[in-house]
């Protein structure tokens, strides 16, 4: 076996961050997901920007500014302190925090556009049926927006696995704690352990086009966009 | 012809350049000396008329880069183990190879009153999280390990290491106030050979290996005018008093 088990609990622990994060992400994207596709209100454009922001920031803005904004003297962090939980950069609550935000938009875009593309007179003949609004929800726009979920939790998930900068920034690198398989690799290659870092590296491409290939191909959504 | 003119011009322009006496060099600079490796370039370019175009960057990242063709043609890294795997694969010219810095480890915290003059604050243990460079890949990394191992410290505070990617991120937490102690560079917390602010122990050079700097010329710079003046300048006294005021040793 060529991988080490610094190694293993590197992809053990970057499992469990994305796998976390997703859930996370699907529980609070739906309702922001849903709000930005059906609302009027003048704020749409501004909310909808800043769930974008993480796809055009390098990782280290975001990172450097959680960096701040989490530590004991930034308002968050004095947010955290104060309810006791101390601060989040270094933890593993931390890393989930920062992985939500830097995967945001790839969870709530593919379900806005699923949310945005129910024919308004299906939720409407659902109201008539007398279905109260979170009825309509759950058992008519849910079922039609499952491709947008399915997309949603594999670019989540997907994403969160490639994450680098801010779980560097954040994270520290404590091994089994904050230590991620990018950040495995990316000390492999620093130490000229050139070998070990391509498996780790290769695993990785091989991970993420299996991944996304199985999106493109399983997908109903995407398979009739191609 | 439109092309073929502005290809002329180019060509005319390149001769021009390649011409005149001021030559050019691409230097690969370690980030922890970035700062003293611009103030060293400017009067290098005042004193010579050659320009020393500095990439700043990671050692091992150079090291990665250079092996697959970057186009530098001096790497001041910022240790002494890469310019000699470069060497001996070839990458660099035999016989270049000198220590222009020597790196002095500070224990520093971004809050005053913290950090004494003994470091005794290490064995007291009020703090939660010690920041130092990840010892697989910086020399300041290294030298931290060497010094906790002196006092006898290191099983005691590993469970407290948070590791920044190099010296530089590692001040970052230790700034940002996020680890409330960190073994950092003196030359990125030092004003004239002192610390300027929060509070710090200047680790005494005995209880680490001296962290060495060596500088190389390149295997792409051998017939480098300009590459071969800049290494010459750096081991003069005018680039020597700038090391030194940054808070580096001299070997």
């Amino acid at each position: 076996m060529p991988l080490t088990t610094a190694d293993l609990a590197a992809i053990w622990l970057t499992l469990k961050l994305a796998t976390l994060t997703t859930g996370v992400l699907l529980l609070v994207g739906t309702p922001l997901a849903w709000w930005l596709a059906r609302t009027g209100s003048r704020w749409k454009g501004a909310v909808g920007a800043v769930v974008a922001l993480p796809l055009v920031l390098p990782p280290t803005v975001l990172g450097f500014y959680l960096l701040v904004a989490l530590g004991p003297a930034g308002p968050l962090g004095k947010l955290t302190q104060a309810a006791g939980l101390g601060t989040l950069p270094f933890t593993f609550a931390g890393l989930v925090v920062a992985s939500c935000l830097y995967s945001l938009p790839f969870v709530v875009q593919p379900l806005q556009n699923a949310f945005a593309a129910i024919p308004e007179r299906l939720l409407e003949a659902a109201a008539t049926l007398r279905a109260a609004p979170l009825d309509a929800f759950f058992h008519v726009a849910v079922p039609l927006a499952r491709p947008g979920f399915l997309t949603a939790a594999v670019l989540g998930f997907a994403h969160t696995v490639g994450e680098f900068g801010v779980v560097l920034m954040i994270g520290g690198n404590i091994p089994e704690k904050t230590r991620v398989v990018s950040v495995q690799i990316y000390d492999h290659v620093e130490a000229l352990e050139y070998a070990q870092a391509h498996w780790l590296a290769g695993g990785m491409l091989l991970f993420s086009f299996v991944v996304l290939f199985a999106l493109y191909t399983l997908n109903p959504a995407t398979r009739r966009q191609t | 012809m439109p092309f073929r003119r502005l290809l002329v011009t180019l060509a005319a322009a390149l001769a021009l350049a390649g011409g005149a006496v001021a030559g050019e060099a691409q230097v690969a600079v370690a980030a922890n000396f970035a700062a003293p490796a611009k103030r060293i370039a400017e009067a290098f370019a005042r004193a010579t008329g050659h320009q020393a175009t500095l990439v700043t960057g990671s050692t091992g990242k150079f090291h990665a880069q250079i092996v697959n063709g970057a186009p530098f043609d001096v790497l001041l890294s910022a240790d002494d183990e890469t310019p000699a795997k470069l060497e001996q694969a070839g990458h660099a010219q035999a016989g270049t190879r000198f220590t222009y810095a020597v790196g002095r480890l500070v224990l520093w915290s971004a809050n005053p009153g913290v950090v004494d003059g003994e470091g005794a604050v290490l064995k007291r243990g009020d703090f939660r999280h010690l920041a130092i460079a990840n010892p697989k890949l910086a020399p300041y990394g290294q030298a931290a390990i060497e010094t906790l191992a002196a006092l006898g410290l290191t099983d005691s505070l590993r469970p407290r290491f948070v590791l920044g990617e190099n010296i530089a991120q590692t001040h970052q937490f230790a700034a940002s106030g996020n680890a409330e102690l960190g073994f950092v560079a003196l030359a990125q917390v030092a004003k004239n050979g002192r610390i300027a602010d929060g509070s710090g122990w200047i680790v005494p050079a005995h209880l680490h290996r001296p962290i060495r700097q060596d500088a190389v010329l390149l295997a792409r710079g051998r017939d480098n005018a300009a590459a071969k003046a800049f290494l010459g300048w750096l081991q003069g006294d005018d680039a020597k008093a700038t090391i030194r005021s940054f808070g580096y040793d001299l070997p």
